[in-house]
This record gives C-alpha cells, structure tokens and sequence, in this order.
C-alpha cells in the first residue's frame, strides 16, 4: 500500500456498473512528512469513508480488491485502487 | 485509475477477434488539475463516451476486467464520464 492524501471528490453519473455507488476520490501519493511523493489517481473508497485533506492507505492492486469486495476470484471487477484505511500517523 | 480527455477516435480493421466490435478512443491523460499527463492512450469505451469527454478510466488487467464476457486484450478502459472534479 502506499500513503496519500485526499485531495477531493470525482462526480460521475455515467459509469461502469462496478462503480454504482462507490465513491471516487482524487489522492495524491505524500511521504510519512506529508510532501507530494507522486502524480494524483483516482481511487475508489467503499468502507472507510474519507474526506479531503484525510491522509489514507491505499491498496493498488486489482486482485487484492476483488477479494476484498467479495468477488470470486474468477470474477470481473474492472477496479485497480482502493482507499483501505485512514492513517492517524506514519513515520 | 486515472482521469483523461478523449481527443479522437482509432479504427483498426485487422485485429485480434476479441476486439471486434469494440470502441477504441485516443485519450490524454490529465492530472486533477486537467493538465495532459504523458503520452496519449488508446482505450476502449464501456461508456458511451465522444471526443471532448472528461473521463475516467482503468489500466492495465483490470481494464479487461471493465468488458464483458470474454477477454478483450486492452490495457485501458473508459469506465465514467466525469461531471466534476471537486479538488
């Protein structure tokens, strides 16, 4: 997982059926100090509800995401990044 | 995934089966701050998107994930159009 910062909200009403739902918010890669460490991507929160400005844990990797939102392992869901934890501290 | 701008169309007649059928679109990828992010993409489109459209799309495995039912070899996949980016 790597460390980032909310940086707000992405609005869609046309999309994917996998995103019905889910929020998706805008995060942007920060070291343990809070400095931007890489570019900004679009990452899918289900559980943990974080708002802007929130730094998170954010998990990068489809598979991982398909077992956790309960898909089989066979199954399709076309998403690569989800926000699995907000940090209280790091570093 | 990762925010981008539809600036044109791809046909292609020859092709492996699995893309028959399938809506290629030219994308740049932008930053929150919709400022072109590398070079351009070809994605295939689950959305109904056009040229001009901000979108979202996913990468990589899971953009195959994106399309039903059997595989599609792409690597990118417009899955929203986007309304607002509230950053």
């Amino acid at each position: 997982m790597i460390l980032c910062k909310v940086l707000g909200p992405v609005i869609s009403t046309e999309k994917h059926p996998a995103f019905a739902r889910l929020k998706l918010l805008v995060v942007q890669p920060v070291d343990e100090k809070g400095a931007v460490a890489g570019k900004s991507f679009l990452a899918v929160d289900r559980a943990v509800q974080a708002g802007e400005g929130d730094t998170v844990l954010v998990l990068r990797e489809g598979t991982g995401i398909r077992q956790l939102f309960g898909v089989p392992l066979t199954g399709k869901l076309p998403i690569r990044s989800c926000i699995v934890g907000i940090v209280d501290q790091a570093g | 995934m990762y925010l981008g701008k539809v600036v044109g169309t791809v046909v292609a007649e020859r092709k492996y089966e699995g893309l028959a059928g399938q809506k290629l679109l030219l994308v740049q990828p932008l930053d929150h701050g919709q400022q072109p992010l590398g070079g351009l993409e070809v994605a295939v489109d689950t959305v109904r998107a056009g040229k001009g459209d901000l979108v979202f799309l996913v990468g990589s495995r899971e953009a195959a994930l994106a399309l039903e039912p059997s595989f599609v070899p792409v690597d990118a996949a417009i899955v929203g159009i986007v309304d607002r980016v509230a950053v």
